[in-house]
């Protein structure tokens, strides 16, 4: 199995680096964070909104676009083509499942998308430094570095597996790439991509801080802007990672009901 | 004339070709107005308590948002299925068939493919200006308003440049289907008012890539807020800039090569 495994993530990678353009073209339009950047300093440079100077909110969608950039899937519309132009017939011929495949395409893109977050990364440590805001605005505890680590881990894992779970929905209907238009306007208003979830009335963030949007990009990004302690951070990734398990759970019936009804168009 | 003719054609071919797929039709429906609904909520959200966006109130800033809607619903109706076809064409070298056609190519190819359910957001931006102008308790004046209407012709002129360059670039480079991605990215930045953006961006995004002249500018014209010389400077901007994309347009079309020869 871990020959098989390191097989299919050298046979990823080739592919993610034959793509580099395109990778490239898809990271230049992550701008989103930037420009609520542009919008949340200027309304900040009257008063700081909360916690939230120009500092802090440098930090926060800055770690957002490499929160973003670093853990974001794309296979929902993968296996949606595959399924339905019947390309999937090709990857149930291989000798591990499809869903494996799916997964480490995902994982195979990281190095390229890691190398490009290393320019954006110093270039917020340079601005913080210059502003004296970076004794605030990023975490310091290393212990919550490492908490950190675990939370990206879990938001990959979420993000993957959400993008599987309605991925396989394309068995049972056509519009399942609607499905997942609707999940991303949510995760966009909810996830704190748009507008961090501190910054939402007081009466919303209890109910924000649960949905499972939070954790797919929220959390990594708080810990990193040290908006969380220890204790806290470790509870809010016992709920992650009981997201992943759930996830996971529904992706796997999701898979083995599908893959009975599929028909392999035109196969 | 003939061109009219000619473009009610195509826009009807359009129409009919998305009317096969009415549940479609629906559920695309849903989900734009979802996304109109998701641009507005981060400023409810962020402007409650009477903050400004670098002077812009929250009606105000409403008023940028809705001829953001009314610009992106053309951008992803007209402006994007157009290049996709066309970058399919090129890949595909049936752009050849095209060519042949007796019209003008780059009407052709510009007029290629529309999405009609994204006229569904015409309406939302009508519904937002609608709240934004009752939040501000006031009516735009007639001269206000023509002069919005003056710069809204403009913002399309630009947006059609727009298409026009990027397709000219599908002849240079063959895998730029996600450059219409870039596009809408970075159209993006043109959802709110010009003032979030200082320095240099400023500068880029009023006389480079000129998104504060399609999104804010009409907006201040219909707060009777913009100086008509700005109005004048902003025409010949956009007039410019069609006639450089034309130039664009034919020596890029004069380099392409044909992928079947």
């Amino acid at each position: 199995m871990r020959r098989v495994l390191g097989a299919l993530l050298r046979l990823s990678f080739a592919e993610a680096a034959a793509y580099r353009i395109e990778s490239l073209i898809w990271f230049l339009a992550t701008t989103m964070p930037l420009v609520m950047l542009a919008m949340f300093r200027e309304v900040a440079r009257e008063a700081p909104i909360g916690r939230f100077d120009d500092s802090a909110f440098v930090a926060y969608f800055l770690c957002t676009f490499i929160v973003r950039t670093t853990t974001g899937s794309w296979a929902s519309w993968q296996m949606n083509m595959d399924i339905r132009d019947g390309t999937l017939a090709v990857r149930l011929l291989r000798p591990v499942p499809p869903l494996w495949s799916y997964a480490t395409d995902n994982l195979a893109a990281l190095p390229l998308r890691g190398v490009v977050c290393i320019p954006v990364a110093i270039g917020m440590l340079v601005y913080l430094g210059q502003n004296g805001g970076g004794g605030r605005a990023l975490a310091h505890d290393p212990r919550l570095w490492f908490l950190w680590l675990v939370a990206m881990v879990g938001a990959f894992a979420l993000n993957v597996l959400t993008n599987l779970a309605i991925g396989c929905l394309a068995f049972f209907f056509e519009s399942s790439l609607k499905v997942m238009d609707l999940y991303i306007a949510a995760f966009f208003l909810l996830s704190g991509y748009l507008v961090p979830i501190e910054v939402f009335p007081a009466t919303l963030r209890p109910v924000l801080v649960y949905l499972p949007f939070h954790f797919q990009l929220g959390l990594p990004v708080e810990i990193m802007t040290g908006a969380h302690g220890v204790g806290a951070a470790l509870r809010l990734l016992a709920v992650q990672w009981s997201y992943v398990a759930a996830t996971l759970a529904l992706t796997v019936v999701l898979w083995r009901r599908g893959l009975t009804r599929f028909a392999a168009f035109g196969g | 004339m003939r061109y009219l003719r000619l473009f009610a054609l195509q826009l009807r071919t359009s129409l009919i070709f998305a009317l096969q797929y009415r549940s479609d039709f629906a559920v695309d429906g849903a989900v734009e107005i979802m996304w109109a609904f998701a641009s507005v909520v981060p400023l409810v959200v962020v402007l409650q308590g009477g903050r400004s966006i670098g002077g812009f109130s929250f009606g105000e800033s409403l008023v940028v948002v809705a001829f953001f809607t009314l610009l992106k619903a053309l951008l992803d109706g007209a402006v994007a299925p157009s290049i996709a076809t066309v970058v399919e064409h090129v890949r595909k070298g049936t752009l050849d068939f095209v060519l042949l056609k007796p019209a003008d190519a780059q009407f052709l190819v510009s007029t290629a493919k529309f999405y009609p359910w994204r006229a569904i957001n015409v309406v939302t931006a009508m519904a937002i200006f609608g709240y934004a102008f009752r939040l501000l308790g006031r009516v735009p004046s007639v001269a206000a308003i023509a002069m919005a209407l003056v710069l809204l012709v403009d913002a399309i002129a630009i947006l059609y440049a727009l298409l026009v360059l990027t397709v000219s670039i599908a002849f240079y480079a063959v895998r730029v289907d996600n450059l219409t991605f870039l596009l809408g990215a970075v159209f993006d930045a043109a959802r709110w008012p010009g003032t979030v953006f200082r320095g240099a961006l400023r500068v880029v995004f009023t006389w480079v890539l000129p998104l504060i002249v399609m999104t804010t500018y009409p907006a201040q014209a219909l707060l009777g807020t913009l100086p008509w010389l700005t109005v004048v400077v902003s025409t010949f901007g956009a007039v410019a800039f069609t006639a450089v994309s034309r130039v664009v347009w034919v020596r890029a079309i004069g380099a392409y090569t044909s992928a079947s020869s």
